[in-house]
């Protein structure tokens, strides 16, 4: 939904965060609340929630209903899908995935955790770590998101308690350390109160850490934290010759996003998977040149030597050759409807790369909700399980947990086209 | 936590990250459909696609011919725009019109006044089958509207045009899937992320030209239902009607029937954009007549082939 945004006087690039929890949590008041206090919520829209607050027989304006959402899920009562909402403070612009909390819809939160740097995992004060909790945490994990944010609601109905909330960080901590999850922090709230939002409120005295918007303020853009090695899929090769400029006519554009790292001009570089070796002779953008390309920006390589490059290649840099392989170890989230069938040949995209992929075995399957290893013949849908796959054409990968562009990948379904499936290489 | 570290290393501010998230997407378009067309109406978020499609393209000419669905009740500043937008890029312009459709007998009108705004998805898809499209590239954004707020930006249309937003492919990462069957079709949104301030902060950036009438100017209006109704040969004013002549610019440019302006003595691109960072109306709310008239229009538009 629009919202009003104030201008960036410091521009701190974008963070993609998901919040995570169900309806009971109090995941759409504590979105309202942040939409809300930021002032991001439109005149109309704030009036026509007044109104369906008040035919509804409610005294305050009930901020749930901004991420009230189709009408085919009004009728069923359930979200059915992830929801993207935008807001700016002035310092940085905000996409948040609002994922159902609900078991069937696993898909979803996998979804909306893909793109996000940030976790918003919500917790009732009153009823503690629930499996829900668990699980939200574990595919948050999985999906390689590095920070976690564990915000206990509801602290209004256990009187603000602080012991409540020491138990329940007690508890989310000691399971944390199983997954292995480090970057993890707590704040205690009230969505419906507006407690540690964006402003403190009086009644929380005794937690002295950041309210929820400082942590999203200070929270590292995607790319920030680490070094990365250079890694450029190729989308597309720009080949001009028949616009009639005979200046352009050798001209060989390489157009892609840097996915990872950077490179400047006359770095020394491999293109994978054919492993030759050439320069960087030119980095462009519409005519511009530009001295060095860093993570996230769309540009155009041109390459000393006449190498052969198409789509699906991915440039690197000499000495941080990616790992070129026709074996994959994965863990795979199933989408289809229909089980996956371990006679049948799928569709694998990874980057810009697609290959025919045949699975080779089933290691185990996980419980999401146990976290217990179980054997596996099959997979139906929403189901979590380790395999491996072998391929037709080479794929150039990361280990997902070192970069999640190289390392993630969706499986295809060439009889109906439908992405059934996606993965993450280990 | 870690969340308070030192940047390492330069990040790009949002506007280039939404810039560069846009190109990577109309890459995709091209690296991975057979034969797309990129929908261009002469309005603001259409010419930020253009912009975005040099950046992703030049100097090659663009993978895809822009094509206009026109109802015919477009402002003439604005189809003059289109024409000499896609001239001065020297890049191929169809244009379909919804009165071909009516001539043919696919569209009938309930009244000779009913607005042709949505009788354009049938124009759209008889020309996805007369070219054989197996994407249309569009500029709407899912800060626009809830429907949109769910939409995938590889939205999958079955051979009718409908969108189900139950049955929508998963995407994951930046790994979109454009696959297609013969008769089906995608509709790609390279700037679903962005918001209505990001478009007009990325028109002033980059310096682009818009239609006249995005910019305050003097005009006949009537107020009707909160929103200003522009007097025109297709909108008269009725006897009882107050027309007054305001200063006012438009927000969204669409069919004349079903597109209000504004109250504004804006009349530059930065105070615009002073005007859009401190409104307090949705765009679609203030200015778009067809979303007034339930709360679903836009989800049951979409469903039935609508962009």
């Amino acid at each position: 939904m629009s919202a009003i945004e104030r201008l960036p006087e410091i521009d701190n690039g974008l963070l993609r965060f998901l919040t995570c929890g169900s309806v009971d949590d109090g995941k759409s008041t504590l979105i309202g609340r942040l939409l809300y206090d930021t002032k991001a919520i439109l005149a109309d829209t704030l009036h026509a929630m007044a109104r369906t607050s008040e035919r509804r027989g409610l005294e305050t304006v009930d901020l749930s209903l901004l991420t009230d959402g189709l009408s085919a899920e009004r009728e069923q009562g359930i979200t059915i899908d992830v929801a993207y909402r935008y807001f700016s403070t002035g310092r940085r612009k905000y996409i948040i995935a609002d994922a159902p909390g609900h078991e069937q819809y696993t898909r979803n939160m996998v979804t909306a955790a893909s793109t996000a740097n940030l976790a918003i995992i919500l917790v009732d004060a009153r009823k503690g770590v629930l499996t829900q909790t668990r699980r939200h945490s574990y595919l948050a994990h999985l999906l390689g998101i590095p920070h976690i944010v564990v915000a206990i609601n509801k602290m209004d109905l256990v009187d603000y308690d602080q012991a409540a909330f020491e138990r329940i960080r007690g508890d989310y901590l000691k399971f944390a350390a199983t997954l292995g999850i480090c970057d993890v922090c707590f704040i205690p709230l009230s969505a419906l109160n507006g407690d540690m939002i964006v402003d403190r409120g009086d009644r929380l005295d005794w937690y002295q850490g950041p309210t929820l918007l400082d942590i999203l303020e200070g929270a590292p853009s995607a790319h920030s934290e680490r070094d990365e090695r250079f890694r450029f899929p190729v989308q597309f090769v720009c080949r001009p010759q028949q616009a009639g400029d005979p200046r352009l006519h050798d001209y060989r554009g390489y157009m892609g996003r840097v996915e990872s790292g950077e490179i400047a001009v006359g770095e020394e570089v491999l293109v994978l998977p054919s492993q030759r070796r050439t320069r960087i002779k030119a980095i462009e953008i519409h005519g511009r040149s530009l001295p060095r390309a860093i993570a996230e920006q769309s540009v155009t390589l041109l390459l000393e030597d006449e190498v052969d490059v198409c789509r699906g290649d991915m440039v690197v840099r000499a000495e941080e050759s990616a790992l070129v392989t026709r074996r994959i170890e994965t863990m795979l989230c199933w989408f289809g409807e229909t089980a996956l069938d371990p006679q049948r040949k799928y569709l694998i995209r990874q980057t810009t790369r697609e290959t025919k992929a045949a699975l080779e075995a089933i290691d185990y399957r996980l419980d999401i909700n146990s976290l217990q290893q179980l054997p596996a013949e099959h997979l139906g849908m929403n189901d979590i399980a380790r395999v491996a796959f072998k391929l037709a054409q080479p794929l150039c990968v990361d280990p997902y947990a070192e970069n999640r562009a190289t390392g993630a990948f969706i499986v295809i379904d060439e009889t109906s086209n439908n992405t059934v499936g996606a993965g993450m290489i280990l | 936590m870690s969340a308070l570290a030192l940047q390492r290393h330069s990040t790009l501010s949002h506007l280039d990250w939404l810039e560069a998230e846009s190109i990577h997407i109309l890459r995709e378009v091209a690296g991975q459909c057979a034969n797309p067309a990129l929908l261009f109406s002469g309005g603001k978020d259409s010419l930020v696609l253009l912009r975005i499609a040099e950046k992703a393209f030049r100097p090659g000419r663009f993978p895809f011919p822009l094509l206009h669905i026109d109802t015919g009740h477009n402002y003439s500043e604005v189809i003059d725009f289109r024409d000499l937008r896609a001239c001065q890029l020297n890049e191929r312009l169809i244009v379909r019109s919804v009165e071909d459709s009516m001539r043919r007998g696919s569209v009938v009108l309930k009244s000779p006044g009913e607005s042709r705004n949505k009788h354009q998805s049938v124009t759209l898809l008889e020309a996805i089958e007369e070219f054989g499209f197996d994407c249309c590239i569009g500029g709407a954004r899912r800060d626009e509207e809830k429907a949109r707020a769910k939409e995938r930006i590889f939205s999958f249309r079955d051979e009718f045009g409908q969108w189900d937003p139950k049955n929508q492919r998963p995407e994951l990462w930046d790994l979109y899937n454009a696959r297609v069957h013969k008769g089906e079709n995608i509709r790609a949104f390279p700037i679903s992320n962005w918001t209505e301030l990001d478009v007009w902060q990325y028109i002033e950036r980059e310096r682009l030209e818009l239609p006249s009438i995005y910019f305050a100017h003097r005009r006949q209006v009537v107020r009707k239902g909160g929103l200003l109704q522009p007097v025109t040969d297709l909108t008269p004013a009725c006897d009882d009607d107050l027309v007054e002549e305001l200063s006012v610019r438009f927000r969204t440019v669409g069919d004349i029937t079903c597109t209000a302006p504004v109250e504004s003595a804006a009349d530059t691109v930065a105070r615009i954009i002073e005007e859009t960072a401190a409104t307090t109306i949705t765009e679609r709310g203030e200015t778009r007549l067809d979303d007034q008239t339930s709360e679903a229009s836009m989800e049951q538009r979409k469903k039935e082939g609508y962009f």
